[in-house]
């Protein structure tokens, strides 16, 4: 028996249901497993040989072997892991430092970090409690307006549930049955773009009314450089590089000097800032390097030498990916092109060893899949490379002793957390792993990190054994140089992981803390999600059956609404039930209702959950029911009212709007980076 | 008390099970990583390994869910909830887990032991490779699983009815939080003034509570929500 007035029963029962405040899981549970019954009540059959109990069994063993919900326990574990490993306070002090000639640049700075840290973590309340502690009072000791500082905290910390690695999309995904890579590549520029909007909004207001951040005094953000720089500092500009680059050579130069610690310099730290000198080349090389590696060795199908890695699936592509986003000038790569070897040929000099080794490698493979390779890459590449080139080169020459301190200070606090962010994106976005086993060497990285923060010589020491038992095996099976580098780095990571990690665990309990918090948190909030997916599961596939969900379509479709009207009922729902539901229960309970309308209105599922994502930034914004308001407020000093908070608040909103705006006129921006990866 | 002796015993049998099996997340961690090296760099998959790692998250989010509950860490759209006195509270909730909780996991403990049994009955092995590995003792997870929730449940209703009796809900022990990484963060800080900081450490968790409440915390008002661990078996 099924009917479609039970099925109106259930939608209203649900409604008033939730919103009696149970254990949402347990409730779609129960109402699915009393309405099923009905549903499959066959007079004469024994009451307990009834067909619900089948579909709630195949539902949830179907969420158990669910293989894109596999991932969340592996993303919520690292996230868990690295808000704990990455020092929030040493990076905020090394980034403001970077950017304090930037007009507002403790504003700046504010967002930069709660985004960059909520992306680790993804929590909106700890995120905006710790800015809160963090950059707050600085904010308003240096003189700034309360709205900007109490704004760009609320809406930096919300950013972290939309940038990927988010938890939030992977769940979508397995609710549309969508590809999570898809939803990642797809959520990153809009997540930018908001970002960059953000930005434009501080900066754009401290330029114009410069009263409301003033400018730091300058005792506030000077470096003390330490007093062996000092004596290698030369000329007027008072350069560095030179002069330390000849006390590797020549280490009397520093003779007598003092370390920061009182004690005379050792060998030790000259090779210590040489190293982090050593950072941003490698950065550079690196990127390009990889980029390379991607579009001409892995993509071109007649490079068999990397067999290990899935070519194929990524043969589609037809243009330069990575190297597009920076924005450099397209008009003149091709005399950059040449200009581009005098320079680079004096700098790999002292460079890693990587880059000409793997040009040697390139090009013979490069003239074999020349064919397959994108037009215009070369000239792009080469373009590019040369621009960085010239920039580091302008940087390097241009660098003293004070930038020296804070590079060294960034490269400890911002760059091991920003180099595995980036590497696991661009390991799931281009297809090279899948997002399951990208999110387990993510997870690997985090707590290599975790490790490392304490132990960083013992790790230092494992890795390398790592990294050459890794290149070993690799060379024993007859991998391409490009598997060597990963084969290295894994085994690297791996060694340096365990081995620090099990032999300190008895010794250290900041350690075994952070590994059992994690462990712990991870098991609630994945236990949350999945068992809401069960409840879900079960409660959707009994509301099918009655009809409920046909009678929704034939309602909504029964409106006549235009695309553009169904996009906006629809965004506006979601809004409105931001205000008072969490994420969780809006993805799994309510976007199912949107979903299977999405193709009659022509609708990509991909942009409609990016746009639900953007949404729900705006729904966490808004007065006066936005969480990260009252969080705030919790920490912030007595005379920054609630008010005030709002007030911040309400600009963000009004640009996440914007934004959602611009997503919905240019579904490029948001489409693009999918297709271009992935073919359409 | 002998209730609320009942109720932490079950308590502890939620967080043990729930602890134990948490630890799986650091193993799929591993499994997984050593996998990727293992196709991509030796060239030699596993067969088995699809399967395994369904079955460490399968397991792992199911056999949690008791201990989640025992933290009422189970999302619910709170909005209206928050405003009513705890024993209205606790009446609706009393009448949502007779009426919602209970057949719902019956019905999924008593289908999982029939699936389950089948299951072991033939021997089934996974089907998504040739020769997979077996999976009835997966299988058997959900009905384990469902028990461990519905025992978890009984404490939830017990607490229910002692907070109709008292009028105050009765305490829950003491376990990590997602706002403790505060703590972690702040206890190492090298820029942060002490007075701030201190304070800040020591307000997290009232300013968590009261924020979800969409609140603000009032002044001096102690907030007293969990049972630390050494005082737990105090009278």
């Amino acid at each position: 028996m099924s009917d479609p007035s039970l099925g109106l029963t259930m939608l209203g029962l649900i409604v008033v249901a939730i919103m009696m405040g149970f254990p949402t899981a347990f409730t779609l549970m129960g109402l699915g497993m009393i309405f099923g019954y009905i549903a499959f009540w066959v007079p004469g059959h024994l009451w307990y040989d009834n067909r619900i109990f089948d579909l709630i069994v195949q539902r949830s063993y179907g969420v158990m072997t669910n293989d894109t919900l596999l991932s969340v326990p592996l993303f919520v574990f690292m996230g868990y892991i690295m808000e704990r490993a990455a020092l929030v306070d040493r990076m905020f002090h090394s980034v403001q430092l970077a950017f304090r000639r930037v007009p507002a640049s403790l504003a700046v700075t504010t967002l930069m970090v709660s985004a960059f840290w909520g992306i680790a973590s993804g929590i909106v309340g700890a995120v905006v409690v710790l800015m809160g502690v963090i950059s707050l009072r600085p904010m308003l000791n240096a003189g700034y307006d309360v709205r900007l500082a109490s704004g760009v905290i609320t809406a930096g910390g919300t950013l972290g549930i939309l940038i990927p690695p988010s938890v939030m999309i992977i769940v979508y995904a397995a609710v549309a049955g969508q590809s999570i890579v898809k939803l990642y590549a797809a959520a990153m520029l809009p997540g930018f773009f908001l970002t960059f909007l953000y930005l434009v909004y501080i900066l754009g207001w401290a330029i114009l009314n410069p009263k409301i951040a003033p400018k730091l005094p300058p005792d506030k953000y000077r470096v003390a450089v330490p007093d062996y720089l000092q004596r290698l500092e030369r000329g007027h500009s008072r350069r560095v590089v030179g002069g330390l680059l000849a006390t590797v050579f020549r280490p009397s130069l520093v003779q007598g000097a003092t370390a920061p610690d009182g004690r005379p310099v050792r060998y030790g730290l000259i090779v210590n800032d040489v190293l982090a000198l050593m950072v941003p080349l490698a950065l550079t090389v690196g990127t390009f390097g990889a980029t390379w590696w991607y579009v001409v060795i892995h993509n071109a199908p007649t490079a068999a030498t990397t067999a290990a890695v899935s070519a194929p699936k990524a043969a589609a592509i037809t243009a330069p990916p990575a190297a597009a986003p920076a924005t450099a000038d397209s008009e003149k790569p091709q005399e950059l092109g040449e200009a581009e070897t005098e320079v680079k040929s004096d700098e790999p000099g002292r460079a890693a060893d990587a880059p000409p080794e793997e040009m040697g490698s390139v090009t013979e493979s490069g003239v074999a899949g020349a064919g397959e390779v994108p037009a215009h890459f070369y000239q792009w590449f080469w373009g590019l490379a040369a621009f960085s080139a010239l920039l580091l080169a302008i940087y390097y020459r241009r660098m003293d002793g004070e930038q020296l301190e804070i590079l060294k200070e960034l490269s400890a606090s911002v760059v091991p957390l920003g180099v595995l962010t980036f590497v696991v994106l661009a390991v799931i976005l281009f297809g090279i792993c899948t997002a399951t086993e990208s999110a387990a060497v993510g997870a690997l990285g985090a707590l290599y990190l975790a490790v490392m923060a304490k132990y960083l010589r013992q790790v230092c020491w494992w890795s390398l054994v790592g990294a050459i038992i890794g290149v070993g095996l690799g060379w024993w099976e007859g991998e391409a140089f490009a598997s060597l580098i990963v084969s290295g780095s894994l085994g690297g990571t791996f060694l340096g992981t365990v081995v620090p990690g099990l032999w300190n665990l008895k010794t250290s309990p900041d350690l075994r803390r952070n590994i059992k918090e994690a462990t712990f948190l991870t098991a609630k909030t994945t236990a949350m999600v999945c068992w809401l997916f069960v409840g879900s599961a079960l409660f959707s596939a009994v509301f099918a059956l009655h009809g409920g969900q046909g009678l929704i379509e034939r309602w909504v479709l029964g409106m006549n609404l235009s695309p553009l009207g169904f996009m906006i009922v629809a965004q506006l729902i979601i809004f409105i039930l931001g205000w008072p539901l969490e994420w969780t229960e809006i993805i799994v309970i309510f976007c199912p209702i949107f979903i299977p309308l999405l193709s009659h209105f022509q609708v990509d599922p991909i942009l409609f959950g990016t746009m639900v994502a953007v949404n729900l930034q705006a729904a966490f914004l808004s007065p006066p029911v936005a969480m990260s308001a009252f969080y705030l407020k919790g920490v912030a000093p007595k005379h920054v009212t609630l008010n005030q908070i709002f007030a911040g608040m309400m600009p963000y909103m009004i640009i996440v709007c914007i934004c959602l705006a611009f997503m919905y006129i240019w579904p490029g921006m948001t489409l693009w980076l999918p297709e271009f990866l992935y073919g359409s | 008390m002998n209730a609320q002796r009942l109720v932490h015993a079950i308590d502890e049998v939620s967080y043990w099970s729930g602890k134990a099996f948490a630890w799986l997340i650091v193993a799929l961690t591993f499994v997984v990583s050593i996998e990727v090296f293992k196709r991509y760099i030796l060239n030699a998959p596993t067969a088995w390994i699809f399967d395994f790692n369904n079955m460490l998250y399968g397991t792992l989010f199911m056999m949690c869910g008791a201990y989640t509950l025992a933290l009422s860490a189970h999302v619910r759209a709170d909005f209206v909830y928050i405003y009513l006195r705890p024993r209205a509270q606790a009446a609706l909730d009393l009448a949502l887990y007779l009426l919602f909780f209970i057949p719902g996991i019956l019905g999924l403990i008593y289908a999982g032991y029939g699936y389950a049994a089948d299951s072991w009955r033939i021997g089934e092995h996974s089907t998504i490779t040739a020769e997979g590995p077996p999976i009835y003792h997966f299988k058997s997870v959900i009905p384990i699983a469902g028990a461990l929730v519905m025992l978890q449940g009984l404490a939830e209703i017990v607490r229910c009815i002692e907070c109709l009796r008292t009028g105050a809900w009765p305490l829950r022990l003491e376990d990590v939080e997602e706002i403790d990484v505060i703590d972690t963060q702040l206890s190492h800080s090298e820029y942060v003034d002490e007075e701030s900081r201190l304070a800040a450490m020591e307000t997290a968790h009232a300013i968590d509570e009261a924020a979800r409440h969409r609140s603000v915390m009032e002044e001096g008002v102690v907030h007293e929500r969990a049972i630390k661990k050494d005082e737990q078996n105090k009278p």
